[in-house]
């Protein structure tokens, strides 16, 4: 198949392309999602995006909390911001840091004005934002405007045996065009980490990802009560046929195909050495990963999934795919692409390949994920410790 | 012959069943994917799809390969074309 060289998307102020054309209402905190979900009630067309956090985090947990915060805010699927926080400092610190970006932005506290006054202050703002972004159009971009972010889940055996390496076909023809991708789970790559390690593009890279994996690792134990039979592998992967944790990470790993990483970011950190497959500190876990992910500025995600994981996101549209079977029988409305025909080798990988670029393209051009037309739109902010 | 069960490298000694289930006696078909042969196996136990079938005796302490590499350590002695899975495999990780 020849692949297309260009999408049509909307070009943001600051060079990038976004898949989509959100307007957000973003609560800085847990006690401003109430005000956030009233504008967006109000004001049609808009998305609040509630959370757990944002109140007495403090260290490497606050830098994270605002670069996720920012981040989202900032990400190009995003066309203009409205910032709801109960102080005006934080709410002014993650306003200054997505107004870099050019964007339209504004914010809101509540403190001395309360709920509903800065619900109608708001929502005025919002309706003045959305409208404006109603008039953006679709335009012609390259390919390399894509920021495609991976992650898998509810994976069982055939995830590692064809829906991954899907995945891992579409990184080998895409890379080359200049894209950016990401892939993360940290914890995950447990038992194929040396293998993994192999794959960094340089050795900085590499010595960057094991320490990163180490560090987890020791998490980990240090945490874990038994052999966390529990929770890796989850229920579902031993439903599906997943034995022991590196056999999920053998089958985890087939995601980035032949490409070598050339970095290693922080949870939710923007990629800064161009083009290519990087590596993300993240937990396993589906909402927290993507979270991370779209507030790195990924624009479009891919979600090879065994027994059938649900997950969506509110501003990064995230494509299912699965090659089992039973899967698309029982659970067709959450599949954006079937591979099932890899295992009955009626598919090669190739043409799986083919065809996750062309719902890919799809997507990107605005046709809505299954994620989206059912409502998922799990924003999860990831939490290093307990806030003072 | 349709493909029964998929094998990734030919190093492994377990194979994935890609078919609804698999019966005791059954003689498989099995599709190495790393140098594109094939193989027959018969299962001595009922495999549901996506779980795995050991492809030679393994016995306690014994290393399981997939995709070539080490995924876990057998606990209880397992039979070629008994199933493999979480009561006789372990991990060495965690």
């Amino acid at each position: 198949m020849e692949i297309p060289k260009s999408f049509l998307g909307y070009k943001r102020e600051n060079g990038r392309a976004g898949t989509r054309n959100h307007v957000i209402i973003l609560p800085v905190d847990d006690i401003s999602n109430a005000c956030a979900e009233a504008v967006a009630n109000n004001i049609k067309g808009t998305i609040a995006l509630p959370h757990s956090y944002g109140r007495l985090q403090f260290g490497a947990d606050l830098e994270l909390h605002f670069r996720t915060m920012i981040g989202t805010g900032s990400n190009p699927n995003v066309a203009a911001v409205i910032v709801i926080g109960i102080e005006p400092k934080w709410t002014k610190r993650i306003v200054d840091g997505i107004a870099k970006t050019g964007k339209p932005v504004e914010g809101f506290h509540i403190e001395r004005t309360g709920d509903i006054g800065t619900v109608m202050k708001a929502s005025k703002k919002a309706q003045e934002f959305v409208m404006w972004a109603s008039e953006k159009q679709r335009e012609e971009c390259p390919m390399s405007d894509l920021w495609i972010s991976v992650k898998c889940g509810e994976s069982d055996t055939t995830s590692g045996l064809a829906a991954n390496p899907t995945v891992g076909n579409l990184m080998d023809k895409l890379e080359p065009l200049g894209v950016h991708l990401c892939f993360g789970e940290t914890s995950e790559l447990t038992g194929a980490e040396k293998v993994c390690a192999t794959r960094g593009a340089t050795k900085e890279a590499a010595d960057k990802f094991m320490k990163t994996w180490s560090s987890y690792n020791d998490f980990i134990l240090k945490e874990a009560t038994d052999d966390l039979s529990e929770s890796q592998p989850t229920a579902g992967n031993i439903a599906g046929g997943l034995t022991t944790i590196e056999e999920k990470a053998f089958g985890n790993f087939q995601k980035i195909g032949n490409c070598k990483f050339v970095d290693v970011l922080e949870p939710a950190e923007e990629p800064k050495k161009g083009k290519g497959l990087y590596f993300m500190d993240t937990s396993s876990a589906a909402a927290e990963c993507v979270t991370l992910q779209a507030a790195a500025g990924f624009n479009i995600h891919l979600f090879p999934t065994g027994q059938g994981n649900i997950v969506g996101n509110p501003i990064e549209p995230v494509i299912k795919l699965t090659a089992n079977p039973l899967t698309v029988k029982s659970m067709g409305e959450h599949i954006d692409c079937d591979v099932s025909k890899i295992l009955s080798r009626e598919m090669n990988m190739s043409q799986a390949g083919d065809e996750l670029i062309k719902t890919t393209l799809r997507v990107a051009n605005g046709r809505l994920t299954c994620a989206e037309a059912l409502g998922h739109r799990e924003f999860v902010m990831t939490k290093l410790y307990r806030s003072a | 012959m349709a493909t029964d069960i998929i094998i990734h490298d030919q190093k492994d000694n377990v194979g994935v069943v890609v078919i609804e289930k698999i019966t005791p006696k059954q003689d498989c078909s099995c599709w190495i994917m790393e140098n594109d042969s094939t193989v027959n196996i018969q299962s001595l136990d009922e495999i549901p799809l996506g779980h795995k079938i050991a492809m030679t005796d393994l016995k306690e302490g014994d290393t399981i390969l997939k995709y070539g590499h080490d995924i876990g350590k057998v606990v209880k002695s397992i039979k070629k074309g008994e199933h493999v899975h979480v009561h006789n495999v372990k991990t060495k990780k965690w």
